[in-house]
């Protein structure tokens, strides 16, 4: 295995153990948007068809949220607390660094995608015309694009207080103008290109599609290449947040 | 063993011409020259706030400097060649406070690429044995300060950069340290100790005495004690400080 490598799983082995230690953020990792899922679904106990439009943008946004939260949180204690300047003083490339994280938080994303999707599916009755895989696929692609934004953010906190901050800042004006309250296409056209240019937006498109269309149509798949490409710029821009001489 | 092949074990461990540091528009170090040289260990005595850990920093490399030139092992500091060769360890303890002292030294043991027994080693002379599996936000403060020291010493560093690794520890405690810092040097590695207890002095080789961003003295404890008719380094260093020349306060 070569040295760049050996790092990154290092990286991610190292963030898992952190996760370990602290059952309580893993408890509510896996089981707050599921029980999320549950109030949504009692909330249209009456409009099944509302559920099952709603139901899966929202378990494309459960993640994201959730995610960002907890990577741009991990993240701001690792650069409060000594230890990236550390790290970097060793021999770890800034993107092994960061790929470690997504992929320690991935698993998780990917664990709590699946959880959450069972879940919807196969108890509360969410009925979807495309593929269980897709929506699922989507789902964990969602979380990838909030850890990535989180480790981006963090970079621009100097305090716990401020990274939290970050979510309403940064998630709700995507959670606004995604589609979910106002169709986008209804939407003024400056609010319209500010939705193009959000990659939550996409991200509930795909779910949307999902939703409604069979099979795997080409447009669901540019929608989950648009988060993915995000995930992966924000991801390059937080390794260029990190320096390894400061003031 | 010391990594011996980078083929520039004649170079001093640390060599710094006309090192300036400019923080948010104050002058932190206004101009420094030094030299030490290898297998020793240098105690970096001052009081607190005269530039000692942002000298330690420029020394690692993590510190953006305004002019002047940091050569560590041959190398620019913080040049990437150095990042397994130099060990360094910050004032605050810099590990994971939610992993175990075995979680922590694995993970920088793999990060350095350490050989295996390494975690074990550093961890046995820290003193840390009993508490392996005890997560570093339960130890006590001087604990939690060893374990972030035996995280520097993992894979052999031929130059250690200590910034306070004594700070808070009992009397005991202090000596063994400056036995194992004795040790390290007597296999080849050099030491740069800081410290503001001023009795730890006579442990070092050579001793740097700043105050306000410069060196007043760079030299063995008995020639310094000696030049100022000094009892001891505390009364030397407040000797010095009265004759220093106007420009130097």
């Amino acid at each position: 295995m070569n040295a760049a490598a050996r790092r990154t799983l290092a990286t991610a082995a190292r963030v898992l153990a952190q996760l370990r230690h602290d059952p309580r953020t893993v408890a509510m990792l896996l089981f707050v948007p599921c029980l999320l899922l549950v109030l949504l679904r009692y909330m249209y106990d009456a409009q099944p068809a509302t559920f099952d439009r709603i139901g899966p943008e929202l378990l494309g946004v459960f993640p994201l949220l959730v995610m960002f939260l907890v990577t741009s949180v991990a993240m701001l204690r690792e650069r409060t607390g000594g230890t990236l300047e550390r790290l970097l003083t060793m021999p770890i490339g800034k993107l092994d660094l960061l790929l470690g994280y997504a992929l320690a938080f991935g698993a998780v994303a990917l664990l709590q995608a699946a959880l959450a999707s069972a879940l919807a599916i196969g108890v509360l009755g969410l009925d979807v015309a495309g593929p269980t895989w897709m929506l699922f696929a989507v789902a964990v692609a969602d979380g990838l694009l909030g850890m990535a934004l989180g480790l981006l953010v963090s970079a621009f906190a100097a305090t716990e207080f401020q990274a939290v901050q970050f979510l309403p800042a940064v998630l709700l004006p995507q959670l606004l103008l995604c589609g979910l309250f106002v169709a986008r296409d209804d939407m003024a056209p400056v609010l319209r290109l500010l939705s193009d240019v959000l990659p939550l937006s996409y991200a509930v498109d795909a779910m949307g599609r999902i939703t409604v269309e069979g099979g795997v149509s080409g447009r669901v798949l540019a929608d989950l290449a648009v988060v993915a490409g995000s995930a992966l710029l924000a991801l390059l821009l937080g390794a260029a947040t990190l320096r390894r001489r400061t003031d | 063993m010391m990594n011996s092949s980078a083929g520039s074990s004649g170079d001093p461990a640390i060599r710094i011409d006309g090192l300036v540091v400019r923080r948010g528009g104050t002058t932190v170090l206004p101009g420094l020259d030094l030299v030490v040289e290898r297998g020793s260990v240098t105690g970096l005595l001052g009081p607190s706030g005269c530039g000692k850990s942002t000298l330690l920093r420029s020394v690692v490399g993590v510190q953006r400097t305004t002019a002047g030139t940091v050569t560590v092992l041959g190398r620019p500091a913080g040049a990437a060649a150095l990042r397994d060769r130099v060990g360094y360890v910050t004032q605050a303890p810099s590990v994971y406070g939610d992993l175990t002292v075995a979680e922590n030294l694995d993970h920088f043991a793999a990060i350095l690429g350490a050989p295996p027994g390494d975690p074990a080693r550093v961890t046995a002379q820290v003193g840390l044995d009993a508490h392996r599996r005890t997560p570093v936000a339960r130890l006590s403060g001087g604990q939690r300060a060893r374990v972030s020291l035996a995280a520097a010493l993992l894979g052999h560093p031929e130059l250690l950069v200590l910034d306070e690794p004594t700070v808070g520890l009992d009397p005991v405690l202090r000596q063994e340290l400056w036995q194992l810092f004795r040790a390290l040097a007597a296999d080849g590695a050099t030491l740069l100790v800081s410290s503001h207890v001023m009795d730890e002095a006579t442990r070092c080789d050579r001793l740097l005495l700043m105050r306000e961003g410069r060196l007043l003295a760079h030299d063995t404890p008995a020639a310094l004690l000696a030049a100022t008719g000094a009892p001891d380094v505390e009364t030397a260093f407040l000797t010095l400080v009265r004759t220093a020349p106007e420009a130097a306060r």
